[in-house]
This record gives C-alpha cells, structure tokens and sequence, in this order.
C-alpha cells in the first residue's frame, strides 16, 4: 500500500506541478484507526498528505459535484464507475478530469474488525502486503485481509477502475465465479409479511442523520425530497413509517445508478447494512437490462432512455 | 451521603427493584454497541462498554417530541384551537450515564432554562429525573474530558456515582434526590475503607490515562471576526458531507426544528432534532439562505461550541470532550485539531 501513497504523491505532484489540474483531491491518513479523512490539495509542497490503504471507504466522486476547476482526483473501480455515472448525468466533465487508477484490493470492513477484536478499543491498524496487524492495550492481532474485506468488495469484479488517466500500479487480477446477489436471493425468498419485518428490523436504529445519502455520490439534488416541505412528501421524526419511507424512496433514486461502492454503509454511525436497499435494485437492471452502473460511458443507462423501438405497449 | 457496594448480580435485582418508584434507564447492548432504553419488556442492562453510542440526551430532549395537536374537523367544538399534547413527567433515573454526557445537561440548561426562556418540557422532565453517573475506568483515545472541565470521575451535574471495582459496584449519592435513590434499595451493603480507597485509586489512575488534550485558554480573548475569516476553514471542511452524525451523537447539540404533521384531519406539531450540518438548516422562508455552503455551516457549528457560547455564558465551552463526533465523523473531521487551530490563531 506504501507503493501506491508514493506513486499517487509522485503523479499529483507532477500534476499541479506542471498546472495540468488545479486542484488535487485524495485521502489523508485519518487521526482514528481505520479512518481517513478526504483532502484537497493545491499546493504541490502539500501532496505528502495524500495517503493510501485499506480504509479509504469513502466515495471522492462525492466532491466533484458542481466543480468548475481541473481536478486530479484518485479512484478505484467503484469510484471510478461513479465518475462515469457523473458524467453521463452531466456533473462533471470528462476533460475536467485527470483520474488517477488505483488497481483496488478491497476495503477491510471497520466494524467486523472491531467485532473480531471483542469491539475492544483499537489504536492503531498497520498494513503488509496480505495481512494486518491491529492493535491497543493489551492486545495485538493479525488478521487476513482476504477474511476482513467489506461485503461489496468480497464480491466486486471491478476492482480495476473503467476510466483512468494514468494507473498506479499494473491491474489486479479481476474475481471470478463469484454471485453478487446472494443475499439479495435470501430476501427474494422471503414472504411480503417476512421482508417487511426484515427491513423494519434493519432501520430500528436509525436516527435519519442522512449520513448514508450524504456520502452517496448518486445524491447530488439541490433539494432532497425529505428536505422539501412544499409538499411535504415525508415526515421528518424518527416515526418508523416516515423512517422506512426515506430508506425505501432513497433506494429507487439510486436504481440502475448504483455501484456497490459501500459508501453509504460504511459512514453509519449505527451500523445499518444500507446495502440491502440498493442491492436488489443492482440486480433487477442487471438481470433485465443487463446493466451495470458506471461501466459504460458510452450509453444510456437503462431508466432514463426512450426508445420507439422499445418492446412495451405503455411507453408508445 | 449514602455509600453503598452491590455485587454485580446485586445491582441488576436493586435495579429491577427501582421501578417501583422510577422509571429506569439503562444501557442496553444492541449489537455492537450500548444505547440508553427504558429498563422494562425484558432489557438486560449492560455496563461493559466505554460509551454509548448516543448519548443520553434524547431521554430529557427527546428526537422528536409531540409538543401540541389539533382537529382541522370543523364539527369539532374545538377545531383549530392547538392544545398541548399530555406528556409523561414520571419520576426516572439514568443509570450510568459517563460524566462527560452528565455534564453535558448543565452546560445546555443555558438554553433550555434561562431568565428570558424557560422549556417547560425539558425542565420538568429534568426535574424529574435522577441521574446516576458511572465512573470512567478505560477512557477512550478520543476522549479529552479532562481538558474541557469534566473528568472520568467528574462529580458535576450528578445525583450519585457508581464505580466499577470488578466483582462489585460502588454506588455513592451526591445529592439529595441520590440519597432517596439509593436509600430506597434495601439490598447493597455500607461501603468500607477498602472499598473506598480502591475507588479513589481507580479515579486517579484513570485521570492519568486521558491521552488527548485540547487547548482552550485563548479562546475568550480571540476577536470573533478575526477567527470567522481564518484561513483554515475551507480546509477543515473540505471533507464534510454535511450529515447530522456529529449533531445526533453530541450530547451537547441542542437544536430542533418543529413540524407540523397533518393526516386527514387530525395533526400535531412535533418537535424533531435538527443539524446545523444541514443546508435547510437556516433556509428563510425568502428563498434566503445565510449559511448556503459548507464551509459556513461546518464553522458554525464550531464557532458556536468553542467561541459564541464561550463569549456569551463566560461558562467555558460547549463540548464535553466525549470524543463522539471524533470516533464516528464519516469523514475524519476532528474536533481536537479545530480547538488547536481556533485556540492558536
């Protein structure tokens, strides 16, 4: 991961060096285990901040909404297929852009690091190669990366970014063989009753603090429909109904726009697995459309084009 | 004063007991982490933690509340006419709330209950309640309580304290309404010198392994604009995604918006937590919107904590150093390098 920090120092260095972009935007290693903190850099004296490991969970396409300026940024496959998306919907320009490609190795899930460590306090997390030391008082462990990956990176078969300017490394080998939408099948089975049971479960504890749309780089409105209040469209307590309606309602807006990038799971602060929303949604406009958020540039994503030669009745 | 020592198995009966006269709350283990919940329907208070992960406030100033309702329904003698929605003003103890979040209700009394403005509902659910406090034995790295006037074993705004001594509980009251709570169990033992003095110890030992600090002391004398136009600003919130985590999980935040929820006829006005993270936040009703970008509404949300309410209450700052917003920010802001940069300027 230390070869990626200076490749990435060294690229964005030359970049505001040579005025190529005006701004730089990457990770800086976090003042808390396993958290990093988004920066931008305009100084090339500053880019020694930029930093890379496994917990830089956060999407930055997030931040280029709206920019004017030439901007470097840093993306992996996920984020790297949210760009793509920006800019099929008009967020950003592509010549705005020089990405710099980081071939990605999955994001070590926090919180099944600290469930494993008996969700005792951690200091501080090192890194080598495959495996990661973890520690605080009283205690150290290793662990496999492999055994700690996010549950959308265990199953990403993008993991080498679809648009790049420049890479920091050779790509890593794609995954194969594997299902995405396991668990999405165990909802499937479930009766009407038994998922809404499922989903309700899920939120009891969310306090609607909107960290999870906030992060997500597909929530750009200037006015979000549970901001609104002319018409008030949902409720703003933490009444489960009004709950369960932003959940769901957020959920739709991000259909066949969504790259499983975890963003939105990984900044609850109680822990909500919000993949569970999006997922099935992936999977519809994967098995119907054979689509895949932010892999092409090239097309229309699938729900919001028209077609003449579109094969249902309603739309004619 | 009442010191009492419990067996851990002791504490859990007393506590059950205590619901005769109280209603209790208690932190309760939901999945990877403790919150406060009422102590009924079966909840298994749980003491193994360093913090919650919200803080107690939402017992005295509920996320949201129904404050008033109304009938729209004309053939209702009294249509239109908003009446105050029955609340429930029970007598209640919080049990082992940390110091740090204890402290948290008297630095936001300020707001809540002062000569110009007094909440009728935060007051008297505060009236009502009894708040037992519990020692801090293994403080977090992100904690820096001991530099913002409370301390792991800080004594201010509780009723009573309890220590963790292993195998058992020192409970000791510090004020009236403590003594009647825990003169009103019959079980617990008068606590001996040993006992005691091994609490002490704990105390000591435990100021000492607060590892973070923040400087506060020229934070009074810093010129308000001089600090509003610093520099560092549009760097500290680069990264903000304008969430409410920091907000929700404060014990010191205190802002509400209110609401008016109709359905068919019938409707209330509720009173919901609101984030000065949020851009609707100040939205006037012109379309105006004073703090329309992030980097004005991540320094207010500072400069309210460590400089507005120091110079306007001269009663220090608004932060407890819990370290909350420090551990859970979904982007690494962190409050201890803002009192350096603030404090420093």
């Amino acid at each position: 991961m230390f070869e990626y920090t200076r490749k990435i120092r060294e690229i964005a260095r030359k970049l505001l060096e040579k005025g190529t972009v005006d701004v730089f935007i990457g990770y800086r290693k976090g003042t808390v285990a396993m958290m990093n903190e988004p920066v931008l850099i305009k100084d090339p004296a500053e880019v020694d901040f930029l930093h890379w490991d496994s917990h830089c969970g956060l999407n930055l396409c997030n931040y280029l909404t709206g920019r004017t300026d030439r901007i470097g940024l840093v993306a992996n496959g996920c984020n790297s297929r949210n760009i793509v998306t920006h800019i099929i919907e008009n967020q950003i320009k592509r010549e705005q852009l020089y990405i710099v490609g980081i071939p990605c190795r999955g994001i070590i899930d926090h919180r099944a690091v600290k469930r494993a460590v008996g969700n005792r306090e951690i200091l501080e997390v090192g890194e080598e190669g495959e495996s990661f030391t973890v520690s605080g008082k009283g205690f150290q462990e290793v662990f496999q990366k492999k055994d700690f990956l996010r549950t959308n990176c265990a199953v990403c078969v993008h993991r080498n970014p679809v648009e790049y300017d420049e890479m920091v490394a050779d790509p890593v080998p794609e995954l194969e063989g594997v299902n995405p939408f396991k668990d999405v099948e165990g909802i499937e089975k479930k009766s009407a009753d038994e998922k809404r049971q499922f989903f309700t479960q899920l939120i009891a504890s969310c306090i609607r603090c909107y960290a999870c749309r906030n992060a997500c780089p597909l929530c750009y409105c200037p006015t979000c429909f549970v901001d609104e209040s002319r018409p008030q469209w949902v409720g703003k307590s933490i009444d489960p109904v009004d709950t369960m309606t932003f959940h769901f309602l957020r959920a739709y807006h991000c259909a066949g726009r969504c790259t499983d990038c975890g963003a939105c799971e990984r900044v609850c602060p109680v822990g909500i697995p919000m993949r569970q929303f999006t997922k099935k949604l992936n999977k519809d406009v994967f098995e119907y459309f054979g689509w895949e958020a932010g892999v092409r540039a090239d097309q229309r994503p699938p729900l919001d084009v028209y077609r003449v030669d579109d094969y249902n009745e309603f739309v004619k | 004063m009442l010191e009492k020592s419990f067996t851990k198995e002791e504490w859990t009966e007393a506590l059950k007991e205590l619901q005769s006269a109280y209603k209790v709350f208690v932190p309760v283990k939901e999945g990877d982490f403790h919150n406060f919940r009422p102590l009924k329907n079966g909840a298994k208070p749980s003491f193994d933690f360093q913090n919650t992960r919200l803080s107690a406030k939402s017992i005295i100033f509920p996320q949201s509340e129904r404050m008033f309702e109304y009938s729209l329904d004309d053939s209702k003698e009294d249509a239109h006419i908003i009446k105050e929605t029955p609340k429930d003003f029970s007598t209640q103890a919080i049990v082992g709330i940390r110091p740090c979040d204890a402290l948290a209700f008297q630095l936001v009394r300020i707001n809540f209950d002062n000569p110009q403005y007094r909440d009728p509902w935060w007051i008297q659910r505060m009236n009502a309640t009894t708040i037992v406090g519990f020692g801090c034995n293994e403080p977090c790295a992100s904690c820096f309580c001991t530099s913002v006037g409370s301390g792991p074993f800080c004594e201010k705004g509780l009723d009573a304290l309890m220590v963790d001594l292993g195998d058992r509980f020192l409970v000791k009251s510090l004020t009236t309404k403590g003594e009647a709570l825990l003169g009103a169990l019959k079980s617990g033992k008068k606590a001996d010198g040993t006992v005691l003095k091994q609490a002490q110890e704990l105390a000591k030992g435990s100021e000492k392994k607060i590892s973070s600090t923040v400087p506060t002391d020229r934070l009074k004398d810093k010129v308000v604009n001089e600090l509003f136009s610093a520099h560092f600003w549009e760097r500290i919130s680069f990264a903000c995604i304008n969430c409410g985590t920091c907000t929700y999980l404060c014990p010191t935040c205190w802002c509400f918006d209110i609401q008016d929820e109709t359905c068919g006829k019938e409707g209330d006005r509720i009173r919901n937590w609101d984030a000065c993270m949020f851009p609707i936040f100040t939205l006037h009703g012109s379309g105006h919107n004073p703090r329309d970008k992030k980097l004005q509404r991540v320094r207010q949300r500072f400069m309210h904590k460590l400089k507005y309410y120091v110079d306007k209450y001269e009663n220090g700052v608004a932060c407890v150093g819990c370290g909350r917003c420090v551990q859970f920010c979904p982007v690494n802001i962190d409050i201890r390098e803002v009192f350096g940069l603030m404090n420093g300027y």
